[in-house]
Order: structure tokens, then sequence, then C-alpha cells
């Protein structure tokens, strides 16, 4: 197992240098320029072509890719074009609010997915299950950004039971953070919900047809108990898998999520940075998400060995 | 049961805790304001950027030795005065005695020095005052003396200006930054410090009152001159990029100010009772369609004017800001309409009936020949995507080969730059607009300049217009440059570097419980809580 993982990890590097070339070379091709953006308007090309030298941005690809590779080496993922912050700092500032969003995103749905999707195979061609099934269509068609609208207009705008906006540190207490958390992560969570519902039924549906099953119930087993420790823990594979692939999922709706909900997170983070072309942080976030994605679809293999035993690496 | 009370409600203990803490914190709340300002601070140099963002933050935390009144007077802010002597080449300022900079240093004639030193290397009016400048000296710890070539009347307009980069002050150590690199530090002798350690580029910029802040003794607060006494103990911009949330915000009290909210959120807001929408400067914003002069078909003067029959300013105005008359103004010339420049010569072309029909025919007779035209414009800012999207109709309403390129605005920003002709991915024209203090005189005019290659792009060759701003810059007084404003407006409307679509107020939204707002901007001293 430690010689496995080793391996995996050491797998990442060349995942992670070949994002690195990808996210460099599509920044170098893209149009835009930042040191026409800071310039302004009454810059003078002299003026414009000063600023792109002292940013760095004159010197060719190769000699540019090559001194952030090295930086990055070092572990330096360098400095932002327009607030002259490291860009690690940057996401320093920016990581909680998003891990907060993902995890509480993440247990949120587990918790209600997996037993609505257990429930509707349990209860199979009733009207629970049609009410599951059509709460999954309706959890997919939805964006994530109308959810939230709707949520901030109920909860926030009409109710005034929670924030509209922001993100309270985890430091300044569980209520404060939980009390900006729930809507984002009830509307990021829309989709993640229906996804795994919709896995956890028809892999319960499969399992719940298997022999050993049936003999369960036919030893007097309790209903609970058969579907909850038998059934589910059979059918958990292709669920983790599926949580697993969910997280570009949730990267993706983090981004949306945050502008709605005005969270100081990196998907925030992300697109502003494309917007002004500030090439370090971009490149910086890119490459977190990647390790990130990578680290997690590494958990999940490993995963795999509690759920079954027949799994060994 | 309300927000706030709601997961605590769940939790008794928790519950008596936040309460005690929340009745402590009232008053200190209310000495707090809570703004969403237009767009996100980036960069905290405002020399270095012209973003407008960065020119009010910048009036946070720095002062200029001149603010400009409402009248777009000069008066002396950190200046006591000034003294002329030899003929006008010699303008020594005195600056008030006991100013302290953020980090408890005193400001000296030095510190004045080097910032102006960078300043006129960037700013285009500092520019301007560099080429008649021999040399800006301290002398002494109060006294900076301007040595000028020629004299200069414009000087303390200069250090007053309000456009893009301001003459802001720092500390020496930092004013000796190269004009093109950042300054790292943000230390200016304003009525805020800027506090770094909360800075989160994106999401939050706090301000703390700065208790040794000096305002000046003399004039009333106006624009950024007079007194400028900060109410609240701490401001604090949040980055909120979507409109609806900003609103619902604003709505629920969690800010105080919004500070650009779009037309559509305005509506919304106007029915709020809780809810002030007002114009944030009391002079409007100015649309410009602006010309490739480079390439055909723009490059022949009788193709640019043969479009003046079909502009309709309001078409353009009402698709900024919506149908309420009260938003916009039409016959706009090149100057600030409500300002002293502007008047009304050369814009018979703007006033008299409309026909597309009559642009057609003059097209023709211009030789139009089927060439392509490509109309660049963003689609994430306001006020030039609306324009451009009705620019983009009347092209097609005229029979041009248009090719449209609508992007995001950093790579309109970039393309815009491009000299090329239309084949090899240049462009034909573009909509974009300028604030009120960018047009309210040839200093910071850049559209008005016919400076060709070094001009704003578009790049027009036209020397008359160089003359007339030159002439203007040493006017000997407000008649003089009245009549010079007209003869450049006579031969800007001729010539057309551009075409005025109209002028719109931009307007602000704030909690009723704000008063004493300083108009012009999104200005934080005088503003309190009521």
């Amino acid at each position: 197992m430690f010689a496995y993982i080793v391996r995996r990890v050491l797998a990442t590097i060349p995942v992670m240098a070949i994002v690195a070339l990808f996210v460099f070379s599509l920044l170098y091709i893209a149009p835009g320029d930042p040191a026409a953006v800071i310039a302004g308007d009454q810059a003078t090309p002299a003026d414009v072509e000063r600023i792109r030298a002292s940013l760095g941005l004159d010197r060719p690809y190769l000699v540019r890719f090559g001194a952030w590779l090295w930086d990055i080496l070092r572990g330096d993922l360098g400095t932002s074009i327009f607030t002259n912050l490291p860009v690690a700092t940057m996401i320093r500032q920016r990581i909680e609010p998003t891990l907060s969003l993902m995890i509480v995103t993440l247990i949120l749905a587990v918790s209600i997915a997996v037993p609505m999707g257990v429930v509707a195979a349990w209860r199979q061609g009733t009207w629970i299950d049609r009410a599951v099934m059509g709460f999954a269509v309706l959890g997919f068609s939805v964006p994530v950004f109308v959810v939230g609208y709707v949520l901030a207009y109920i909860f926030a705008l009409e109710l005034d039971w929670l924030p509209v906006q922001g993100y309270t540190p985890f430091s300044r207490g569980f209520f404060p953070w939980m009390e900006n958390l729930i809507l984002p992560a009830v509307a990021l969570g829309s989709v993640y919900i229906a996804l795994i519902a919709r896995i956890t039924r028809a892999t319960m549906l499969e399992v719940l047809q298997q022999d050993y099953i049936r003999t369960a119930k036919a030893k007097g087993v309790g209903q609970r108990s058969i579907l909850f420790v038998h059934a589910l823990k059979n059918a958990a594979v292709p669920i983790v898998t599926v949580i697993g692939i969910g997280m570009a999922l949730l990267i993706g709706g983090a981004v949306v999520t945050e502008s709605v909900f005005a969270i100081p997170g990196l998907g925030r983070l992300t697109v502003d940075a494309i917007l002004r072309r500030d090439y370090p942080v971009i490149q910086g976030v890119v490459l977190l998400f990647s390790f990130i994605y990578v680290l997690v679809n590494l958990a999940i293999d490993l995963a795999y060995t509690l759920f079954d035993p027949r799994i060994r690496y | 049961m309300h927000r706030r009370n709601l997961l605590k409600a769940g939790a008794a203990v928790a519950a008596a805790s936040s309460l005690s803490h929340a009745a402590i914190a009232q008053p200190a709340q209310n000495r707090v304001l809570k703004m969403v300002p237009q767009a996100n601070l980036t960069s905290l140099d405002p020399i270095w950027t012209t973003a407008n963002i960065t020119r009010n933050h910048g009036y946070m935390v720095y002062d200029t030795l001149y603010g400009m009144d409402a009248d777009f007077r000069p008066q002396p802010q950190m200046a006591e005065g000034a003294v002329t002597s030899d003929g006008g080449l010699r303008v020594t300022i005195t600056i008030r005695a006991g100013m302290k900079f953020h980090d408890g240093e005193t400001v000296r004639a030095a510190d004045c020095v080097a910032s102006l030193a960078r300043w006129m290397k960037r700013s285009p009016i500092g520019q301007k005052l560099e080429t008649f400048v021999d040399a800006v000296e301290a002398s002494g710890d109060r006294q900076i003396v301007f040595r000028l070539k020629r004299p200069f009347p414009m000087l303390t307009a200069a250090l007053a200006q309000v456009s893009n980069s301001p003459a802001f002050i720092m500390p020496e150590r930092i004013a000796r930054t190269d004009p093109f690199q950042q300054i790292r530090e943000t230390i200016g002798s304003g009525p805020f410090r800027f506090v770094p350690a909360e800075f989160n580029s994106g999401s939050l910029a706090v301000y703390s009152r700065f208790a040794d802040y000096s305002p000046t003794p003399t004039g009333r607060t106006s624009l950024t001159a007079g007194p400028k006494v900060a109410h609240f103990d701490r401001v604090e911009w949040h980055i909120i990029t979507d409109a609806s949330t900003a609103a619902a915000a604003l709505q629920t009290g969690e800010i105080d100010w919004y500070e650009q909210p779009p037309p559509e959120i305005q509506m919304l807001l106007r029915r709020n009772r809780n809810v002030v929408i007002e114009a944030v400067d009391p002079l409007p914003l100015i649309g410009i369609l602006r010309f490739n002069h480079l390439h055909p078909p723009f490059n022949d003067k009788r193709m640019r004017q043969a479009l003046l029959p079909a502009i309709v300013q309001s078409d353009f105005m009402s698709a900024v800001v919506g149908p309420d008359p009260s938003l916009f103004m039409e016959n706009v010339g090149v100057f600030t309409p409500g300002t002293p420049l502007a008047n009304d010569a050369g814009l018979e072309a703007l006033k008299s009936p409309r026909s597309v029909e009559r642009a057609r025919a003059l097209m023709r007779e211009a030789g139009y020949t089927n060439q392509l035209t490509r109309l660049i414009g963003p689609t994430d800012i306001l006020a030039p995507s609306a324009m451009t999207q009705v620019g983009a109709d009347l092209l097609r309403r005229l029979g041009f080969n248009a090719d449209n390129a609508f992007s995001d605005w950093g790579t309109t920003v970039t393309r815009r730059t491009s000299r090329e002709p239309v084949e090899r991915g240049g462009w034909s024209m573009l909509f974009t607009s300028f604030s009120s203090f960018d047009f309210v005189d040839p200093s910071a005019h850049f559209p008005l300049r016919g400076n060709g290659t070094n001009a704003w792009p578009g790049w027009p060759n036209m020397p008359r217009l160089e003359e007339l701003r030159d002439e203007w810059f040493v006017a000997p007084d407000l008649d003089a440059q009245k009549r010079i404003a007209r003869e450049l407006q006579t031969v800007a409307m001729d010539e057309l570097p551009y075409i005025p679509v109209g002028a719109y107020m931009s307007m602000t939204a704030h909690r009723r419980n704000l008063a004493d707002r300083v108009k012009g901007m999104a200005l934080f001293w005088g503003l309190r809580r009521t």
C-alpha cells in the first residue's frame, strides 16, 4: 500500500508538469495584455512598452516559461502583476472560504443524497422514488446561480434569516462561519445531491437484486440493516467514485457560487485574474486546483480498499 | 426569527455569548461604513495605474497640495499658499505646518518634490507641466520652488486635477520608486490610513480614520477641496461583483453604500424606502464613438462626417441608462455639459434633423465601396457595451460591411492598441465613455488630441487641435480659455477625431441614514450617519 501511495504521488509530478505547460501556453497565446490594462487610457505606446518590460512580459516564451518553472520548483508561485502580492499569499487568503464551501457542500450533499438514493431504490416505483428522481432532474436542470438567487431572495431578503453575502472565517466561531455558508452550500450542492442520489439509487437497485440480500432477508435481518450495512457498503465503490469525480463539478460550481454570494474564495480569484490577465495568479490557481484534483482522486482510490476488501494495491 | 439569530437560537450558550457581544459592538458598528465600490481594487498605486478605483483609493490615503472644488477652481489643500515671482517664472508653494504621514513622519517639501517628480512622468498634465519646468526644488522643510522656462498659469490647476492620476503626495522614500514600477507601501497623509493586513484584493479593502490628520483650516468641503473631516472610524470596501447580490446586501443593511448599481438594479432599489438613489456626480459622463484614423474607411474625413446625420444621441444614452430623459443629455459637444468650457460651437451637425438616408447618401458621395469595417467593444462594461450594441445596429442600418468583434474588457483594451488594418486584426471604430473630469478641459482630454501616432487609440493627426491645446495651457484667463474651447470644438466637429454620442448621469445608491455625501465621486470625508 505504501509503495502504491508513493508511486501515485510521484505520478502526479508529470501530470502537474503537463498541466503547467498547458496552462502557460494557453495564456501565452490568449489575447489580452495586462500592460495595456494597467497603463490606462492616456498611456502612450512607449508607456505601455515600459510597463510590459518592467513586468517581464516582453521576454520570449521559452525564457518566461523557464523562469516560471524554476520559481515553481523553488516553491515560488510568483507575484501578482496587479496587486504586487505574492500569489501564494493571495491563495492563502482565499483558500479557507473555498475549502469551507466545498467541505460543507460535500457533507451536506452526501448526508442528503445517499439516504435519498437508498430510500428511492428501496421504494422503487413508489411516489417516494418518483419524488427523489424528480428532485434529481430539477437539481441537474436548474443552474447553480438560479438556485442561489432564489435561496438568497427567500432566506435573506424576505425572511431575513441568513446573510445575503460574505464570509466569516471559522476563527470567529462556528455559528457565524456556518451562517454565511448555508445558502451557498445548498445552492452549490443541488447538482451534487442530484448526481449522487441518482448514482446511489441505480447502484442500490443492482445490489438489492443480489442473492446475498435475498438470503439476508430470509434470515430475518432488519430492513435498515439490509439497506445500510449489507447493500450500501457493497454499492459504495461507484458512489465514492462519483463523489470524487464530482469534486471537479464542485470546483467549477464554486466559481459561480462564490460570485453570487460574494465569497472571497479561489473561484472568484480565478475569474478576476482571468479578466485582468493576471497571468501568475491564473497559473498558480490552476496548478493548485489540478493538484487538489489529483490528490482527491488518490484518496478515492485508497478509499476503495475500505469498502471492498478484494481491492488490493 | 431573523438572521444572525437563526443558528444561535439552536444553541443557547452561543446565543447568549453573541448577544452580549452584539450589545457591546453596536456603537462601534455605527462608526463603520461598508461600501461596494465600482470595481475591484487591484493596484494600490494611483500613479502607476489610471484605474478610477485606484484614484478613489488614493483620495482616501493621500492628500494633494491643491484640491479642486466643484466649480473646478483649485484651492489650497496641503498648501498654505503660493507666491509667483520673476514674471511668472518662479512659483513658491508653502505647505502647512504640522502635517504628518501615516507612519508618524512629518510631511516635508522634499516629500512633495519627489512625489511631483514621479507624477510628472506619468500624468498627462504632469507631463505637460514638466515641459515648462527647469527645476522643482525643496527650499527648507516647507517650501517647494518651481523654476519655470515659461509661465504656466495652469500650475495650481494641474496640482489639483482630479482626472486619472492626481498629484498625490507620498513620503520621499516611496515616491522615489520608478514611475513604471508599483510602490510597495501605502503611506500617505490623507484622512484615512490603509490597513494592509486586511487587504484581500477582490474581496475587502479596509481604511481606518487617521487621527493625526489635519484638515485644511480654510474653505468649505467641495469635491477634493476644503476640510476633509472623516466621521467614520473605519471604512470597508466590500468587492461584490454580482449586482443582484450587492443590491440585496444594500436592502438588508449589510452594506451602507453601493457605488454604481446598473439601471435595472436602480429600478429595484427605488422601491425600497430605506435606500436613496442619486447622482454620484452632478456632472455627466460622456460617451464617444472613436474612429481609427489610420485605415479606410474612416481615415477619410468625409466618411467620418457621413455618419453625423445618423447619430441620435438619445438612442445611445437610453441604451446606457434607460428611457428616463432626466438621466441623460443630448446635443453634447466635446466638453462636459455644465462646465465652464462647454459650448455649442459646431454642434449644428448633431442638432439638425436625423436621417439614416442622408448618411447613406453621404457615404456614397465619400466613395464607400463596401470596405470591411470592424466595430470592437467590450461585453462586460455596462456603458461601452450598451453603446456598442446600438452602434452595431446603426452600422447594419447604414449598410456597412461590418464585422463586429465583441469581447471582454481586457481583450478590447489590447485589441484597440493594434494599428494594423482590419484584414490583419485591426479595428475601425469603438465606443467608450469618459468621466466628467476627463472632459472638463483639454488637459486630460485624450480623444481630443491630434498628435498622430502618439495620440489615444485611433491616432488622428490633426495639428490644429494640438496648437489650440497648447494655446489653452498658457491662456491668461477663463475668457481666453473659453474662446479657445469654442474653436477646439469647431475644429473637432469638422475633423471628427471622434463623435460625441451623448452624456449620462452615473447613479449611486446608499442607505437613507447616510448624509452629507461629497458629490463628484466616491469620497468618504464629510459623509456621516444620521
